[in-house]
């Protein structure tokens, strides 16, 4: 047992420290450091710095562009990637769709797709969410019938992330209208421009605008577009959800608003003295850090046993992952809503044209009310309990 | 980065889990905790048998030159069989004053004996309102001639009332709370002007109270620098502490694998409990706890060799609060969903809560950790 980096592992931090200190765009680092939300532009230029130097879609098999990295090297390259700050490689298309599609899709669409994912020439959006199937996925209602060359798809999706960019979307749709639950689902890919499509943006209780409600009616989709086979979709759909959950703890991210917490508590005073001097306030975010250490070696310990539940099988552990990642994301960003106290009132309604945009300071109480949602997506934290109980207490 | 344990520590973790699986089911250690003195020589001599109590000791000292990886795993195995032999306050404690500050010469007198299982140790610093305050000391080490002589009172010392020797902090000189003027001194037992009140304790070992009355020691009774021995007290009661948090672990594991087994197998309304999501969830919490318990416990056991005293004592001192929070959650949550039998003395989930919580308050409880780790600034 040795929790230290090795040498190699240290040099490897410091190439990639490096590499985000000199290629992060000023711009896209700011706004990450003040909570705004990025643009599409941001995200399509950061990714393709990232894919030019090879390390879009790093943890992919290395003959569709991966790297070959330890466990190790991955997990030092995520948390300097969020300590930079720089945003993750767009997930829907790097960490959801691609790996589907590089271990059950075909040659064509393997070669297709693939490096233009890498590339962010697509942008990709995720079809498995429906306003009645929310942790019940299986429940989905959203059809596709085949019709000659065609599939017909008639329904509706939600919470689709950033849709309103969209160039593709992966669907969950059920092929056979007779078989129960999760079998007769089937992943087909859709392109966002096809006829019948409609997308409709929910704005969250932040104030932005992330996620979208996609309609369809009467889409036609070639038959090509369907990945593997057809009424197997559901367990394409369990290996995606399960390369999900890791990298969901955001350790670095944490660990990157603690220091914002820190400094902006150093500068803002409360009873003649800077806030970070109130034992209280000091304790709490003890509290926090300490919690925050102890999920870092959580998560080293979940890295360093990859591989050892059976190829593709998550360990279970990684609810552990889920569920502190995101109280802590959460209590961090509750923390900082304590320091502003007062000031976090004034809302930034520029992207409405009512104002010019306002300090980042006005992102304080929206990025705490945002945070709600990381217990919530991703299979909420009761969900995660239940694979605990299921699968680790054997309850 | 590595996480397994060498072959050789797996062969150690084997042997400990086989030995106390043979000798240390619930109903023996009641047995053992019945003997004179509360604790059983017989599995003392099986400790030493098996090189238990040789294990941090240095070779040429007769040891086995093992690190904290090794003191981890057996404090681990200890905390799920709920030992009440002295292996903390003998091996840990005691035997840490004595390897990282003792003389060649105290060393030699002191170490094999350890070793061979004849002799044990406790470590006497508690005083009436030092609580947490290791450099709150008003015992007095007044020198007369070569030697010493020391005046005070000591309290809940553990293993106070069967160990050979104890070793004592005194004040050299200053005041109550200097952090300069505390010594650390080897005294018999049974030497003229001690007095020992023993006692059973809450969670089944046994402690006591001490009254030293002009007790003289020679010189070679000081352990390191009369004068400045809080380092090295700082340093032990650390390795202290990093071997609770492992027996906490080891203490948390099997009161949640008690709790799981008995959520399976207890029927209410024609179903096992085990069944019901509120009580699945707050046993999925309880796994959470105790593995990010599990991290610290490995983090401090790591950090006790730092060689940066501030930064070794932050890192054990945010383990003492991870598992001082998930201690108290494990231990009352254990008892809750065990329902009545939870409370009752024969069953032995309660002993793992009392244990629990009594490894809370030694050596500093969360909330004094939490401090301690605010004021140096936190650990990001």
């Amino acid at each position: 047992m040795d929790l230290s980096f090795t040498k190699e592992e240290l040099a490897f931090r410091d190439e990639v420290r490096t590499f985000f200190n000199e290629n992060v765009p000023a711009s896209t680092r700011l706004k990450m450091q003040e909570g705004r939300h990025l643009g599409k532009e941001d995200l399509v230029n950061w990714q393709r710095i990232l894919n030019k130097k090879g390390w879009a879609v790093t943890h992919w098999p290395k003959e569709y562009g991966g790297t070959g990295w330890t466990p190790a090297q991955h997990y030092i390259f995520n948390e300097e990637m969020q300590m930079a700050p720089a945003p993750s490689p767009l997930p829907f298309g790097v960490s959801m769709v691609g790996p589907v599609i590089y271990t059950f899709a075909n040659e064509a669409q393997k070669k297709y797709f693939l490096p233009r994912i890498a590339n962010i020439d697509d942008w990709w959006c995720q079809g498995f969410s429906e306003p009645g199937s929310g942790s019940d996925l299986a429940s989905l209602k959203t059809k596709a019938e085949r019709k000659g060359d065609v599939w017909v798809i008639n329904g509706q999706k939600t919470w689709t992330t950033l849709a309103q960019y969209a160039d593709w979307i992966f669907c969950l749709c059920r092929t056979d209208p007779t078989a129960k639950k999760q079998t007769g689902i089937s992943f087909i890919l859709v392109d966002m421009k096809s006829r019948g499509i409609t997308v409709r943006p929910i704005q969250t209780i932040d104030g932005s605008h992330e996620v979208n409600e996609v309609f369809f009616d009467n889409v036609e989709v070639p038959v090509t577009n369907l990945v593997g086979e057809e009424n197997k979709g559901w367990d394409y759909a369990k290996f995606l959800l399960g390369n999900e959950r890791t990298g969901i703890a955001r350790v670095g991210v944490s660990k990157e608003r603690i220091r914002r917490i820190k400094e902006l508590a150093s500068k803002v005073e409360s009873g003649g003295r800077p806030m970070i001097e109130d034992d209280k306030f000091r304790e709490k975010l003890a509290a926090v850090e300490i919690e925050l250490k102890a999920l870092e070696l959580t998560q080293l310990r979940v890295v360093a046993n990859e591989g050892k539940h059976g190829k593709g099988k998550p360990d279970p552990a990684s609810s552990i992952l889920k569920i502190k990642g995101s109280e802590i994301q959460q209590a961090t960003t509750e923390l900082m809503l304590e320091v502003i106290g007062p000031f976090a009132a004034p809302y930034d309604d520029h992207e409405h044209g009512a104002n010019e945009p306002m300090d980042w300071t006005a992102q304080i109480a929206p990025s705490y009310f945002n945070n709600r949602k990381v217990s919530i997506y991703g299979g909420s934290n009761e969900i995660q309990r239940n694979i605990i109980t299921k699968a680790v207490l054997g309850l | 980065m590595d996480f397994d344990l060498s072959e050789e520590q797996r062969l150690l973790k084997d042997s400990v889990d086989g030995l106390l699986a043979d000798s240390y089911d619930f109903e023996q250690r009641k047995k053992y905790a019945a003997e004179k003195g509360g604790w059983s020589k017989a599995v003392w001599n099986k400790l030493a048998e098996q090189g238990l109590l040789g294990l941090p000791f240095s070779e040429e000292d007769g040891g086995f030159g093992a690190g904290a990886i090794e003191t981890m795993i057996v404090m681990e195995a200890m905390g799920k069989a709920l030992v009440v032999e002295p292996y903390l306050a003998t091996v840990v404690l005691g035997g840490g004053f004595l390897r990282r500050g003792g003389s060649a010469e105290q060393k030699a007198a002191y170490i094999p004996s350890i070793i061979d299982g004849s002799k044990t140790l406790a470590f006497a610093q508690l005083e009436k309102n030092s609580r947490y305050d290791l450099g709150d000391v008003s015992t007095t080490a007044k020198k007369k001639g070569d030697g010493w002589v020391i005046d005070g009172e000591k309290f809940v010392v553990l293993n106070g009332d069967t160990a050979d020797t104890l070793i004592v902090t005194a004040r050299t000189k200053g005041g109550q709370r200097d952090r300069n003027g505390i010594g650390l001194f080897l005294v018999p037992a049974d030497a003229k002007g001690v007095t020992i009140k023993g006692y059973p304790t809450q969670d089944g070992l046994h402690a006591a109270d001490i009254t030293f009355a002009g007790v003289v020691v020679g010189a070679d009774a000081a352990i390191g620098d009369p004068e400045n021995a809080l380092p090295l007290i700082e340093q032990v009661v650390d390795d202290a502490r990093i071997a609770m948090c492992a027996e906490a672990v080891g203490a948390m594991d099997e009161s949640l694998k008690s709790t799981v087994e008995y959520l399976k197998t207890r029927t209410q309304f024609g179903v096992a409990i085990g069944t019901f999501q509120t009580l699945q969830h707050r046993a999925a919490d309880m796994f959470v706890a105790l593995e990010q318990a599990r991290s610290m416990s490995m983090f401090a056991t790591m950090a006790g060799d730092f060689t940066d005293a501030k930064e070794r004592a932050s890192a054990v001192a945010a383990a003492k609060v991870q598992i001082g929070k998930s201690l108290k959650f494990v231990g009352q949550q254990s008892i809750q969903l065990h329902g009545g039998v939870g409370m009752t003395m024969e069953f032995k989930i309660g002993h793992y809560f009392k244990r629990l919580t009594m490894i809370e308050n030694t050596f500093g409880d969360t909330d004094y950790h939490l401090r301690r780790v605010s004021e140096q600034g936190g650990l990001i």
